[in-house]
């Protein structure tokens, strides 16, 4: 979707600010957010791809008033409603309770999510799924499409309709555009496409700062091996 | 967020210490509810928490870059196959592509997009790497950026970026600063900061005691 997260290239944000000796979380609820996050992920009740499309449907002014951690928040509440495993009404009703004094939850304990939760920060990642062999090979010359679909993709704005070249084939992965759609994992070759910055930029683009993407096969079409772009 | 419907965190008199913010209160009610469901437990979040506080961060990556600088067999397996190379120090959770600085290219990480990065090797990323301004401009004008990161490198050098919009994640290798032959893989991982494994720092020069 052609959402306000999808930044890359946008003018008016001014200097990137840094702060010395950042601690990890700046407030305990941002860790709890990052916690609960992960459990729901490792019990299965959405996946990576709903997730960061979660964060995309946030209104524009929302979003951009939001902290990192808020928009975490606002996307699992999202979620978990979408799914029907909370209600809005059933998390105001707790928050008037907790607000009162005391939690009504009964403590819970359980091993094998702590377990499955540490191992995903550990072991192997299951990105990587069979597919169809690949289309293209590195070196080859490419054209993205410039589709601006309503759901969720990872070919941002400013990559679209640009000629490209395929730096590398990373294998079969899954398909965001699908998975975040319960359409299905549809797992296909992912390439490293890399840019010119003039493609990217034109007449403003930086000298010698070519830019780097991840994209899958259906994001890309050929473009044949002379450079053509005089034409098109 | 749009919450307005909620004032409890700014009520005073019952048994908190300070007011709660919304939000805190609002979090907890969510982990509330999802305790009672069975689908949380509190001590995996602690856990969680703790383990991002504690365990995982920069130290991790800068154990993998000082391996590859003292050890040219594996630099080779790492930039052939980041995710197995790290896996052989024992870490994991992450598709990894590890692109190395050398004279006359520079590598620079963004996701332009969310907030990609290699948590396994550098912890959460901080909030300048999650930012607007980051985001929106290092893809489009990266040495204006890295200049207000204090690099400043010449036209001839090529920069890289590597906009992580995919299940890779992306891990700078600095280039070993002069002067630093005979070092331990620890003095040189104490080199290695977490911004040049981003790629908007260099490694740190060794400090003169150091030798």
């Amino acid at each position: 979707m052609n959402g306000i997260h999808d930044m890359g290239g946008m003018h008016g944000f001014g200097r990137v600010d840094r702060e010395e000796n950042e601690p990890v979380f700046h407030a305990p609820w941002e860790g709890r957010v990052l916690g609960i996050s992960r459990a729901c992920s490792a019990q299965h009740l959405f996946n990576i791809d709903e997730s960061r499309h979660g964060i995309e449907r946030m209104a524009p002014v929302d979003y951009l008033a939001a902290s990192y951690y808020e928009r975490w928040l606002d996307r699992t509440v999202r979620l978990l409603v979408e799914k029907g495993v909370i209600t809005r009404e059933e998390l105001d009703r707790r928050m008037a309770q907790l607000a009162g004094g005391g939690d009504p939850a009964p403590p819970h304990r359980d091993p094998k999510l702590l377990d499955r939760m540490l191992r995903a920060t550990k072991e192997r990642t299951h990105f990587r799924q069979p597919g169809p062999p690949p289309r293209f090979a590195a070196g080859d010359r490419v054209f993205t499409r410039t589709d601006a679909p309503e759901g969720h993709t990872r070919l941002p704005r400013y990559a679209r309709g640009k000629y490209g070249v395929i730096d590398a084939v990373h294998g079969t992965f899954i398909f965001p555009d699908t998975n975040a759609h319960g359409q299905g994992e549809q797992s296909h070759a992912l390439y490293s496409v890399r840019f010119d910055a003039n493609d990217l930029w034109g007449a403003s683009a930086e000298p010698c700062s070519p830019v780097h993407l991840d994209l899958w096969e259906r994001y890309l079409e050929p473009a044949g091996a002379a450079p053509g772009r005089s034409t098109s | 967020m749009s919450d307005t419907h909620h004032d409890h965190g700014h009520e005073h008199g019952h048994h908190h210490r300070e007011p709660e913010s919304v939000l805190s209160l609002r979090v907890r009610a969510l982990e509330s509810l999802l305790v009672e469901k069975k689908l949380v437990a509190s001590d995996a979040v602690d856990r969680i928490v703790s383990a991002y506080e504690e365990d995982i961060g920069p130290h991790n990556g800068a154990k993998v870059v000082a391996r590859a600088w003292l050890d040219p067999a594996y630099k080779q397996r790492l930039l052939a196959d980041g995710t197995a190379a790290i896996e052989e120090l024992g870490f994991g959770g992450v598709d990894l592509k590890v692109v190395e600085n050398r004279s006359g290219v520079h590598n620079m990480v963004v996701c332009t997009l969310c907030s990609c990065y290699p948590h396994a090797l550098i912890g959460l990323p901080p909030v300048w790497y999650k930012s607007f301004e980051y985001r929106s401009r290092a893809v489009r004008e990266p040495r204006v950026v890295l200049r207000e990161f204090g690099l400043d490198l010449p036209e001839s050098v090529e920069i890289r970026i590597w906009d992580s919009s995919a299940e890779l994640r992306y891990l700078v290798l600095p280039e070993r600063p002069a002067g630093t032959e005979g070092l331990s893989e620890g003095e040189l991982a104490g080199l290695v900061s977490r911004d040049s494994m981003i790629g908007v720092a260099v490694a740190r020069p060794p400090a003169p005691a150091a030798r």
